[in-house]
């Protein structure tokens, strides 16, 4: 059984579809890349997973059990975390204290404070600083540090190269391994499609809110990914 | 030496302000709810308070031993069965659910304590004061009221900066999807704030009540310094509140020793200036949002 089964999958905003029956299964301990366009439905998967948006339709079952109604700190109880998209550090909290909430849900693992400093030593002299006086690299790792703190199976990381330097993108990306050493399953949604197929051992890409392609991130086949991405050959077909 | 005395009588009464101003810092702050009952609830805690210690003849600050517990549960149902549904929402629907509430428990007050004016009996202690030098006498209850204030503020103040619930009402206040995305039960957070907004509400109604008269219509005019006091201090800052009912209070004790009739035109006035040349308030937290 997939940790993650995603089935007929339909979510909106308002009058706007945004996904179309999207089928999606990740296992347990595998890595897997969202691809796509900006617009094409991606944030919105991860949204309708974490529970922040309701789907309109489909299931969505996590270690065999639909998550469908549950309010996100439930799934965040079970396991399931998501880094926003655009970080949303508290600006109230410290660097310190953004950390400690992630850990509201008391769920034990391998992931404490001292292990997230160790993991992005950029943060630890920063504890004290306001999290509103952060660089964007800075509330990145961050914001993956402090979804870290619940010790989720699934963690759910949502565009975060986007609006950094690529050397800062480089260093968040390093410190994806060691996450993946812990048994934590990763759900990484991507525009960057060499960043994505790097990370990942599986990938999906995503159409206007369709799963366009999926395979293995190995052998993947550029042409067919950057048709997929684009919908060059939905184009060619029109014509 | 009067004018002395003056600012020292409106620094404690500030206190009386800072308590009722509590709360209604804390529900904005925490869930952006304004409560225009806020006053009603305060009177209501002191009609609480007037029929207990009747009843038992007991001193109205021992009725605070009932009446605090009392006014926390009463705030937890109060967010459950009616809060919770205007929150997020249309910021109309608070208003005119609020302002219903007030006509309600008003108009309930009246029918059980008809429109007569009542105070709270608080025997010796209504008139006792310490005199510190010629001309300059700190009243015992004044100062009661305001160690009162002082204390809940630091009380809270600990409890938001130090507990697992404070720092969980600080991430609500800044971002609730994102604080529910941390695993925080934001319906929780929002019960626990409006119990402790009750707490605050029902200690600053029964200390209104020792100091003043109180009649089953005087609320909103109690709501009003409340107001006055969060916008003076600065919203979302509690040392402001603080700050803020005791530059409200000071402003009323100087307008009183002026003219009789100024004290509260003096607090209004110093409450425009206020919103007109500082509208964030004395304390007011810049927007990082």
């Amino acid at each position: 059984m997939s940790l993650l089964e995603v089935e007929g999958l339909d979510a909106r905003y308002g009058d706007f579809q945004a996904l179309f029956g999207v089928n999606l299964s990740v296992e347990e301990r595998v890595t897997e890349s969202i691809i796509g366009a900006n617009g094409a439905g991606k944030s919105t998967l991860l949204k309708t997973i974490a529970g922040v948006l309701p789907p309109s339709a489909g299931d969505i079952r996590f270690d065999g059990k639909s998550l469908v109604g549950l309010p996100p700190n439930a799934r965040l109880a079970l396991g399931v975390s998501l880094v926003p998209e655009g970080r949303r550090i508290f600006p109230s909290l410290s660097v310190d204290e953004n950390l400690i909430i992630g850990a509201h849900s008391g769920r034990k693992g391998p992931w404490t404070k001292e292990r997230i400093y160790e993991s992005f030593p950029l943060l630890q002299p920063l504890a004290k600083r306001s999290g509103a006086r952060l660089s964007g690299g800075e509330q990145q790792a961050l914001a993956i540090g402090r979804a870290l703190m619940s010790n989720p199976r699934l963690l759910l990381l949502d565009e975060v190269s986007l609006g950094l330097a690529p050397i800062v993108v480089k260093q968040v990306y390093a410190a994806l391994p060691s996450i993946m050493e812990q048994g934590t399953t990763l759900l990484v949604v991507e525009q960057d499609v060499n960043q994505a197929l790097a990370v990942a051992t599986r990938f999906a890409c995503l159409l206007e809110g369709r799963i366009s392609l999926s395979g293995d991130a190995a052998t993947a086949n550029r042409d067919a990914v950057t048709d997929a991405y684009f919908g060059m050959s939905s184009v060619k077909k029109d014509h | 030496m009067a004018w002395v005395n003056a600012i020292v009588q409106g620094i404690l009464l500030g206190g009386l302000y800072a308590v009722l101003a509590t709360g209604l810092s804390l529900g904005f702050g925490v869930m952006r709810l304004t409560n225009l009952a806020h006053g009603d609830m305060a009177i209501l805690a002191a009609f609480m308070a007037f029929s207990t210690s009747t009843a038992f003849t007991i001193s109205p600050l021992v009725a605070l031993l009932v009446i605090l517990p009392g006014a926390f549960v009463f705030g937890l149902l109060l967010q459950r069965f009616v809060f919770d549904r205007l929150i997020g929402g249309d910021p109309s629907l608070q208003i005119v659910a609020t302002f219903g509430l007030s006509i309600v428990i008003q108009n309930g007050l009246k029918k059980n304590y008809t429109a007569d004016t009542r105070g709270l009996n608080l025997g010796k202690l209504a008139t006792r004061s310490i005199r510190i030098t010629k001309g300059l006498t700190i009243g015992v209850l004044p100062l009661i009221t305001f160690l009162c204030g002082v204390g809940v503020l630091v009380l809270l103040a600990l409890f938001l900066s130090r507990t697992k619930m404070g720092r969980a009402f600080r991430a609500t206040s800044d971002d609730p999807d994102t604080a529910q995305l941390m695993g925080v039960d934001k319906r929780r957070v929002y019960a626990m704030a409006t119990g402790i907004t009750m707490l605050t509400v029902a200690l600053a109604g029964v200390l209104y009540g020792a100091k003043s008269s109180f009649d089953p219509f005087i609320g909103p005019a109690t709501l009003i310094f409340a107001f006055e006091a969060v916008i003076i201090g600065g919203l979302g800052s509690l040392w402001g509140t603080l700050a803020g009912g005791i530059a409200l209070g000071v402003a009323q004790a100087i307008g009183l020793k002026i003219n009789a009739g100024y004290g509260e035109l003096a607090g209004h006035a110093l409450f425009l200036g206020v919103l007109a040349t500082r509208p964030r308030g004395m304390f007011g937290k810049l927007d990082n949002r």
